[in-house]
């Protein structure tokens, strides 16, 4: 357990967040949404961000997937700046049902990015194949969208990120507008995909549970000017499963932490020291 | 099919042509035998419909109104999406034309007909020119809206899948304001339908305003009545085969919008 937790911080450093800082302006007054988050993702680990709502967490995620220009500080991936969206990242978004085109098919959808790429078409009919097996839609291919559920939805969207072969995989409150049995089970897929697939996760939310139950890490974020509160080792078993690792006294434990740290956060706590 | 689907079909078909046929009917009982020689019975209007359109005159008047129509409502739609696109796309640009374009579209386009008689002559140009001056409005700003209007979520997939340039033009853009651009399209072509026949109305030598204004002129009533018949059937062939246009481009936009209905 202590060989994972030091083996995510080790120094080959695929996300590296150094005092990103992020200003809103607008029609004369500015709101501050992130006034210093500090973080650093080791190649192949799963993070997870939580925070309360209202803490910023999608202006922090948009900024590290170059969507959103920040105000200051750096993301670094895989030792390069982003300026802008890298090509070695994809985004999972919340609104499974605004993120795919519903004119195209399913496998049209995977497809289209692979296109951009300039993969020829063999490679990109084995990624598409590949990426709808591993999400379990492989007859789905000739669907649109709007035909099939929520849940079928979102996993076309992650088989989309995984076709595209990126090196970090970032997730916005991916489950938030799905059932909790489909939740479950997107949550175990995406456990499966990581361990398989060996691609850096970070995995933002505002379920304290599922924080706990996927990350090797969970990240608190305070309420919004957002700042870490604090940084999480998860010291559970890697092979995880709904029934076992939840009914774990340490899962209830951990999970007691972060939602005692997440009410301070509602009730504006910051952390000590922190730089205005 | 089922039975209870082939019912289905034909009670809608029964509800959609009831009406027609009923003021058909109608028309024809009450101008039966009539002697007011504004309104001659429908027996002999139909009678003439044969007399006067299944001839030369399909070759003479209707194929080149026809040919006005198409060149005049496809260069406005074609004109209304290439400006409409850029002018959606960018902020800037709607500041700045979107006075202009009220002013130009306040204009009543049949008011333009003796400009453009100076500037285009009396040809066919001129009358393309008067469809294309009302056509384009419709085409352009739904075209503006529907490119405006694209949904933020997928417009920040596209940009962190690094679509860019032509492609998001075409994957993107281009069908995310397509159920758009077709509103604009389909009000264009009632627009186009009613400049054909005001065009042909001043300096013409043929064409199915220009037939009617002489079947009037020479108080060839029942001709003239026949007349606006076949510009109805024309109307009404243009506006099916443009749905059924519409069916196919948008079956993605028509399967969406029924999936979100509550229960369905």
């Amino acid at each position: 357990m202590n060989a994972k937790t030091s083996g995510s911080t080790r120094a080959a450093a695929m996300l590296d967040v150094a005092g990103l800082h992020k200003v809103y302006t607008g029609a004369g007054r500015t709101i501050e949404a992130i006034r210093d988050v500090t973080f650093t993702v080791g190649a192949g680990a799963l993070v997870c961000i939580v925070g309360p709502s209202g803490a910023g967490k999608t202006t922090l995620l948009k900024c590290i997937a170059g969507l959103l220009p920040s105000s200051g500080g750096k993301v670094i991936l895989d030792r390069a700046p982003v300026a802008g969206p890298p090509s070695s990242m994809a985004v999972v978004f919340q609104e499974y049902g605004r993120s795919l085109f519903p004119w195209m098919t399913v496998r049209q959808n995977i497809e289209l990015p692979l296109k951009q790429k300039r993969l020829p078409a063999a490679r990109r009919e084995q990624l598409v194949g590949d990426a709808l097996v591993a999400v379990d839609l492989a007859e789905a291919h000739g669907a649109y969208p709007w035909q099939l559920s929520g849940g079928m939805q979102q996993r076309v969207a992650i088989a989309r990120a995984v076709a595209y072969e990126p090196q970090v995989l970032l997730m916005d409150e991916p489950f938030a507008a799905v059932d909790a049995q489909t939740r479950a089970d997107l949550e175990d897929l995406i456990r499966r995909l990581w361990q398989r697939l060996r691609v850096t996760v970070l995995f933002v939310t505002h379920d304290i549970e599922e924080a706990v139950y996927l990350g090797e890490r969970v990240l608190i974020l305070s309420h919004a000017p957002t700042v870490i509160m604090e940084d999480v080792a998860i010291d559970l078993p890697d092979a995880r499963s709904q029934l076992e690792t939840r009914s774990l006294p340490r899962f209830s434990e951990l999970r007691k932490h972060v939602y005692a740290q997440i009410q301070l956060a509602k009730q504006g706590w910051r952390p000590p020291g922190e730089s205005a | 099919m089922s039975g209870g689907k082939i019912r289905a079909v034909a009670r809608n078909a029964g509800l959609a042509l009831g009406l027609p046929v009923a003021l058909l009917a109608l028309w024809w009982i009450a101008s039966a035998g009539s002697a007011n020689f504004y309104f001659p019975p429908l027996q002999t209007i139909a009678q003439m419909f044969v007399e006067v359109w299944v001839s030369p005159r399909i070759f003479d008047d209707v194929l080149p109104s026809l040919g006005r129509l198409a060149a005049g409502y496809f260069g406005a739609v074609a004109l209304g999406l290439i400006i409409g696109i850029p002018i959606g796309l960018s902020r800037t640009l709607r500041n700045v034309l979107e006075p202009v374009l009220e002013f130009l579209r306040a204009i009543p386009p049949p008011a333009l007909v003796p400009i453009l008689i100076l500037l285009a002559g009396i040809g066919d140009t001129m009358k393309t020119l008067v469809i294309i001056s009302g056509c384009i409005w419709p085409v352009l700003l739904n075209t503006v809206e529907g490119v405006r209007g694209r949904d933020e979520v997928l417009e920040d997939v596209v940009r962190s899948y690094r679509i860019r340039g032509l492609a998001r033009l075409w994957h993107f853009i281009i069908p995310s304001a397509s159920p758009q651009m077709f509103t604009g399209m389909r009000q264009a072509l009632a627009i186009g339908i009613i400049l054909m026949v005001i065009s042909e109305m001043f300096a013409a030598s043929n064409g199915l305003g220009f037939a009617i204004i002489q079947f009037e002129r020479s108080f060839a009533v029942a001709e003239m009545w026949t007349g606006i018949i076949m510009l109805g059937l024309i109307g009404i062939l243009l506006s099916q085969i443009f749905r059924l246009v519409e069916r196919r481009m948008l079956a993605w936009y028509h399967g969406l919008r029924q999936s979100q209905r509550p229960g369905g």
